[in-house]
């Protein structure tokens, strides 16, 4: 079923009883966002497969998000990206001029973020058996030596930083879409965000975790985060940056913007000294402009995220549960 | 004007969670009506706030909820047949009907298509001239005009391949019938802001009048529910029981004549079933005769099978208001979003699905 793509809990049920249990080593089971090998030196390793529907949107396309969203895998386990393969699997009749823009957008995006891509392949299959274009990546890239950022790693009393607005891309793709057409200036944060890392690595050897909230969008990331350190979160409402465009559509849409995806921003565990440090580094770099510390890390309840509302009530934040569906009324 | 954040702020929510412990000091239950009220409630963890005399309980006014699995199961049959379209608003996909849902139907096959309008469900028809589009007409008199417009379009367009199922409810009957079984003693009802922004605040009078029940229509965002719990509390503490606005920037009393008209051309009232109610007079909209063509039912040959409802669910209880998700045992275990036993765990506007999400676990 579709629900078992959305990110949410049906996904990672997936991920768990089907891929983890049967084709089970150490690095796999960690299930960051990129495996870390040895392999004279230490490599990060990961790939990814991009199914967005529309293939152009505000604010980027598929090629795009595909180096994006590949890169910042690998920058979420502190590595330098270096490396990329594409595959295309192109759907008879896509105009050769789309994948042209595609392309060019791959280009453009691979350039800013300092990668190369230096393998692909390329299939076209029968009319409807794709949805115009879809692309499988992976991507390589170093671990320098000592370094260990992981979801593992959050500990009780780390600061948790975000580094912008939540929701810009999942709004910015749904108004483009088929019969939901609403007017927004606004665009998808899709960005390679290994610049901005390294501005924080610079800055601070405290730097317990780092991940990027896509699918599913900043309440599951966090969720995975509290389980996979065996710790709690508490983030606070009004310190999370949300667009007034964004929360707008939610309300209308019925959607919460904790829940929709994000293709430039991250989420980061830093040790409390360091925190306003690092923070004040973000927000010089174009990508963490609006950056904020939204929470902390706690140590009672493992696994649970709790947030304070506006209304300075107190509620659960669960992971996402299957693909979020705008409401009747 | 900033349409969200304004209504989320702390320093007015404190003054009226003051007047709410001043004015309602003896034990009540007010009942929000509304889906929407109990998410946002629930979102809000608003219910921390008001004091422990006051009870707040939620009503049947989610249209995915109250739609019986007879109706669902013609809503998969009628998916199922050949040459068939179903255009749904997306809440509906994964409601449980009897065996099967729509979304495990359409992975088995059907074309089932999520719209956000039935006018997305008219173009679908224009696209596909080889095939018959059924909209699933699920909603109050919310949706219901917007559905009538599509009708109206659909005729003036010559549209042959477009009909309507329509499983439309409207809400002061049921409300009747819930204060008539004297299941539920209520000081107080939230009205639906949505409905009423259509119907107006006008169809609520009788309940004040012939049950004496204090009657506030209140907006969506956490201070719009405060402000009407507020103003219901001091009727109460007056002894009053009258019919007020609290969502003064989207309902009046007399409604939208426009979208009434457009409704009241094309539906007529009929009798319906609603989960948890059974059968309610007048409380449904059937296409007029004028408009049979288009009328789904009458013109499709399906067979929906056999009735069963999941051994152990209380929606029908929860949307009475006589029973809470916790005192379900499905509820949590058997029963989540992502395998519902039944619809108040799927739908966005779920009593069952507001309570997993936002409550009921010790937050402290």
């Amino acid at each position: 079923m579709l629900a078992h793509g959305s990110g949410g809990k049906l996904a990672h049920d997936i991920i768990r009883n089907s891929f983890v249990s049967s084709l089970s080593n150490p690095v796999l089971a960690q299930l960051d966002d990129s495996a870390v090998i040895e392999a004279g030196g230490r490599l990060a390793f990961t790939t990814d497969s991009y199914v967005v529907q529309p293939i152009f949107f505000p604010g980027g396309d598929i090629g795009k998000l595909a180096v994006c969203g590949t890169i910042n895998d690998l920058t979420m386990v502190g590595a330098t990206p270096l490396y990329l393969s594409l595959a295309f699997i192109i759907e008879e009749g896509l105009p050769l001029n789309d994948l042209k823009k595609v392309v060019s957008s791959i280009k453009e995006a691979a350039k800013e973020a300092g990668v190369t891509v230096i393998t692909g392949d390329t299939k076209v299959v029968n009319r409807g058996t794709a949805d115009k274009l879809f692309i499988n990546t992976a991507g390589i890239g170093t671990v320098p030596a000592g370094l260990n950022v992981s979801g593992h790693n959050a500990r009780p009393g780390d600061r948790l930083i975000l580094s912008g607005t939540v929701g810009d891309h999942g709004i910015a793709v749904l108004s483009q879409r088929e019969g939901v057409n609403f007017a927004t200036e606004l665009n998808s944060d899709c960005a390679p965000l290994n610049g901005l890392v390294v501005e924080m690595l610079n800055t601070s050897d405290n730097i317990h975790c780092l991940r990027d909230p896509t699918r599913g969008g900043l309440a599951t990331t966090l969720n995975e985060i509290a389980e996979q350190s065996s710790v709690s979160l508490r983030i606070d409402e009004d310190k999370i940056p949300v667009r007034e465009e964004v929360a707008s559509a939610c309300e209308m849409l019925g959607l919460d913007p904790l829940y929709v995806a994000n293709e430039g921003k991250l989420i980061s565990a830093v040790a409390p000294e360091d925190a306003e440090k690092v923070l004040k580094q973000m927000k010089k770099h174009r990508y963490g402009r609006d950056a904020a510390i939204i929470g902390e890390v706690k140590e009672e309840n493992p696994g649970r995220v709790v947030m304070k509302t506006g209304l300075g009530t107190t509620r659960i934040i669960d992971m996402l549960v299957g693909e979020p569906l705008p409401r009747i009324c | 004007m900033k349409l969200v954040s304004e209504f989320r702020q702390h320093g007015l929510a404190d003054g009226l969670v003051r007047s709410i412990r001043q004015h309602a000091q003896k034990p009540a239950r007010f009942m929000e009506f509304c889906g929407g009220h109990t998410v946002s409630i629930m979102k809000s963890g608003l219910r921390q706030l008001l004091p422990p005399s006051l009870t707040l309980t939620s009503g049947p006014g989610c249209p995915v909820c109250v739609t019986d699995n007879t109706d669902l199961d013609k809503a998969i049959a009628l998916a199922s047949l050949p040459d068939v379209m179903v255009a749904s608003f997306g809440d509906m996909m994964r409601v449980p009907g009897s065996r099967s849902s729509l979304q495990e139907a359409k992975a088995a096959g059907a074309d089932v298509r999520v719209v956000y309008s039935p006018l997305d469900a008219l173009s679908l028809a224009k696209e596909n001239p080889d095939k018959s589009v059924i909209f699933l007409g699920i909603g109050f008199e919310t949706t219901a005009p917007t559905v009538a417009a599509s009708i109206l379009q659909a005729v003036e367009m010559e549209l042959k391949n477009y009909y309507v199922l329509s499983l439309h409810k409207l809400c002061p009957p049921v409300i009747k019938v819930l204060l008539d079984s004297g299941e539920v003693n209520l000081q107080g009802l939230i009205c639906p802001g949505h409905v009423s922004a259509v119907i107006g605040s006008s169809p609520w009078e009788f309940i004040a009048r012939d049950y004496g029940i204090p009657c506030v229509v209140s907006g969506f965002e956490p201070l719009d529910i405060l402000q009407c719990i507020d103003m219901l509390a001091r009727q109460m503490a007056d002894g009053e029981a009258r019919v007020e606005i609290a969502y003064r920037r989207g309902v009046t009393r007399e409604g939208n004549q426009t979208a009434i008209g457009i409704m009241e051309k094309v539906f007529a009232p009929a009798s319906a079933r609603w989960r948890g109610f059974g059968e309610v007079a007048a409380s449904g909209l059937k296409l007029r005769p004028e408009f049979a063509r288009l009328d789904a039912e009458a013109n499709f040959d399906f067979n929906p099978g056999p009735t069963a409802t999941p051994k152990g669910c209380l929606c029908g209880e929860v949307l009475r208001g006589v029973k809470s998700p916790g005192d379900c045992t499905l509820f949590r275990h058997v029963c989540t979003p992502e395998k519902p036993a039944g619809p108040c765990m799927v739908s966005a506007e779920g009593t069952c699905a507001a309570y997993y999400h936002y409550g009921e676990k010790d937050v402290r």
